[in-house]
């Protein structure tokens, strides 16, 4: 009866006592996996805050908004979020387009916007126009991302003559920007350059054309679906290439939709699902497939990160003891405590003049195989797995992330990546 | 070879373009309007497609039954609902509108109700490509072409040869007369909005395993379709397939020997030409509107 009394009590009291945070995000429409996934991660995670006593002692409450992936509709929602909704901070947005479009808000209002899932929006770029940035980013840039998939086709696996193959958004073209850059600096440059649309189901094609020109890697840029017509198509003309794209190869619009067309496929992931054997990660796992019902989690990736932002904004809110804007700001650039997130180990996540979290070391590269992503480890040492030994040195924060994979599968064919200087090794 | 497997992709694509294309013609033919949300009863056929054949394990047989009726029922209601209530108050264009906004309910109910994400029906004849000298062949492409051509040429000579399909060739005729001569035009009209869906819905299970399955699946088509559609005559069943050919070929070749950039732009370059050429499709009669 007390406790009924109290939880009336509470709910009376609410609207005091309740931190508004806006999420928004692609909740239908093309990219609506991602954007559910990460919904569900912040979701959850306020969830395990609010019971475990809340934000200084005030209770978080998403405000959710579907922005459609359209950039015009972002730049509302934000507006929206901003000045009706007086959210204190937003976490979000899964696409580039309306990342950019709205991002500005947050600079202006001066709230801080934590993105959880879009790689080529601007973050640390805006600190020209913004010296005082609002705009972090818990999620591997596109920069980060090329890299990565350059040096694992060049330099790990020694493939010279690579395609590039990129959707024609945006985050697509951006990618393959960057790619050719990296590649650029490697003084190699593709043999061939495709694009495709969203939607598109036949890549025939760009493939004919990519073979022709005697690719021995297949570069990707895009999301899930049409990544999955890529590796589909290559099976339709008979053709056997190495697949290295961005981390969207990770999302089951992929991985179911290509089948074994897609074994081997490889991207760098701040987290894999199958690879969550032990501690954090796998409660984090167990929760959300019990939460909402779905396994494997649609898209891990962006749940984790969701997930992870939502837990940044709850450490930085407590370090200001306030819900002010620059306050929360300021303490996200500064956090003391350090976090020790399911994407990985921060600390400290940002600082005065970077605010990218996800670091080269906190991304390992994913391999597709038999219908979920394995870590590429070979090692099987299950001392490792306990304890994130973080701060060993730089490269270590790939073995935090590893740390729960260790118990899974190897990799099998593709060629280790070079980011796993396991302990043995050193 | 290697053109020979882009000139059967293009077949392929333009025949799934041909045979929604047909499902707007058929209606146009005798009610004057055009379905705009043909294009998600195609999501919709793919969508119960997959739920009971690819989720549910039913045997095809009773999908492809399922789906039918579907669209039978569904072709009914977007009559009732969209077209017949702004033909009645005359006012010629509110079926876009209704159309188009019957098309998003669709779209978001299975967005809502079902999934947001792209998943791959299996094909009944399996997913391997089969190769014919080289080239790379789904057994479902040759379903697609095959039961594309036997829907368009079936429903043609039924116009033709039955007395009913008479009927509704003397309705896309001259309606005021067809009613004088004793034939239910409303029959006719509903008839036609029932086979059109139905065979949207249909495409849409035929398309599945080689597109995916998505609440969006029908979009691209349905404009694609409507291209296809005037190019080939709004109110011709050979028109469609040749348009659909056309298109079709057009994207995949134009996708390898100029740029992938650039494939949708030469079926839509010809549909700007058509339009000032030939308005009414390279088979569409020359019509006279009264006012």
């Amino acid at each position: 009866m007390k406790r009924i009394l109290i939880a009336a009590l509470l709910i009376a009291g609410a609207a005091e006592a309740q931190i508004k945070v806006g999420v928004y995000g692609p909740f239908s429409g093309g990219s609506a996996g991602m954007g559910v996934s990460m919904r569900n991660g912040a979701t959850l995670a306020a969830d395990e805050i609010n019971k475990a006593g809340g934000v200084l002692g005030k209770q978080l409450v998403i405000v959710a908004r579907d922005d459609e992936a359209r950039n015009e509709k972002g730049a509302q929602i934000m507006q929206e979020l901003l000045d009706n909704e007086n959210v204190v901070a937003v976490l979000g947005p899964i696409n580039t387009g309306v990342a950019d479009a709205s991002s500005r808000y947050c600079e202006e209002k001066k709230i801080p916007l934590i993105i959880n899932a879009s790689a080529g929006a601007k973050v640390n770029e805006l600190f020209a126009q913004y010296p005082d940035n609002y705009v972090f980013r818990i999620a591997a840039g596109d920069l980060l991302q090329t890299e990565q998939i350059v040096r694992e086709a060049v330099d790990v696996r020694k493939l010279k003559k690579v395609a590039l193959l990129c959707d024609d958004t945006n985050y697509g073209q951006n990618g393959r920007a960057k790619m050719e850059k990296a590649l650029e600096k490697r003084s190699i440059k593709p043999v061939y350059i495709g694009k495709f649309k969203i939607k598109d189901t036949d890549m025939t094609a760009q493939l004919q054309e990519a073979k022709a020109a005697g690719a021995e890697a297949l570069l990707l840029y895009g999301i899930g679906p049409e990544l999955a017509a890529v590796a589909n198509s290559t099976n339709r003309i008979g053709w056997k290439v190495d697949m290295i794209g961005a981390w969207t190869l990770s999302m089951s619009a992929f991985i179911g939709n290509a089948g074994k067309n897609g074994d081997g496929a490889t991207m760098p992931q701040t987290f894999i699902e199958s690879g969550a054997t032990a501690g954090k990660q796998q409660t984090f796992v167990h929760d959300y497939e019990k939460k909402f019902n779905e396994k494997p989690i649609s898209v891990a990736v962006a749940a984790a990160q969701g997930y992870d932002s939502m837990y940044l904004l709850k450490l930085a809110i407590e370090q200001a003891g306030s819900t002010e804007g620059p306050k929360v700001k300021e303490a996200l650039e500064s956090l003391k405590k350090p976090y020790d997130g399911i994407t990985g180990h921060y600390a400290p996540p940002f600082s005065k003049t970077d605010h990218e979290a996800v670091k080269d070391a906190n991304v390992m590269m994913g391999v597709v195989k038999d219908g979920k992503v394995v870590p590429p480890a070979k090692k099987a040492a299950p001392a490792a797995e306990a304890k994130p030994a973080a701060e060993a040195d730089t490269k270590a924060g790939a073995d935090t992330k590893a740390s729960g994979d260790t118990g899974a599968a190897d990799a099998g064919t593709p060629a280790p990546s070079e980011k796993k200087p396991s302990k043995k090794k050193k | 070879m290697q053109t020979l497997q882009l000139l059967l992709s293009g077949l392929a694509q333009g025949m799934i373009y041909a045979l929604l294309a047909f499902g707007y013609n058929i209606t146009f033919a005798t009610s004057k309007t055009l379905n705009f949300a043909l294009g998600n009863f195609l999501m919709m056929g793919g969508v119960l497609g997959f739920v009971l054949y690819g989720t549910h394990h039913l045997p095809f047989a009773a999908t492809l039954a399922a789906v039918v009726a579907v669209g039978l029922v569904g072709g009914i209601v977007l009559q009732k609902v969209a077209i017949d209530p702004s033909l009645k108050t005359k006012s010629s264009y509110n079926w876009i509108l209704a159309t188009l906004a019957v098309g998003i309910i669709l779209r978001n109910a299975a967005e809502v109700f079902w999934s947001t994400d792209d998943f791959k029906l299996a094909s009944p004849l399996g997913d391997d490509p089969v190769r014919i000298a080289g080239v790379g062949v789904y057994p479902q492409e040759l379903l697609i072409i095959g039961v594309s051509l036997a829907i368009v040429i079936g429903v043609e000579t039924f116009k033709r040869r039955t007395i009913f399909g008479k009927a509704i060739l003397a309705v896309s005729e001259d309606k005021d007369t067809a009613s004088l001569m004793g034939i239910n035009q409303k029959r006719v009209i509903s008839f036609s909005f029932m086979l059109s869906t139905a065979i949207a819905c249909i495409s849409g299970l035929l398309v599945a395993p080689v597109t995916f399955v998505s609440a969006t699946m029908g979009t691209v088509i349905a404009v694609k379709a409507y291209a296809v559609s005037i190019i080939g005559g709004l109110e011709s069943g050979a028109g469609v397939l040749l348009g659909g050919i056309v298109i079709g070929l057009a994207e995949s070749l134009t996708a390898r020997y100029l740029s992938t950039g650039y494939k949708d732009i030469p079926g839509f370059v010809l549909l700007i030409v058509i339009l000032l050429v030939r308005p009414n499709g390279i088979f569409g009669r020359r019509s006279v509107q009264k006012v």
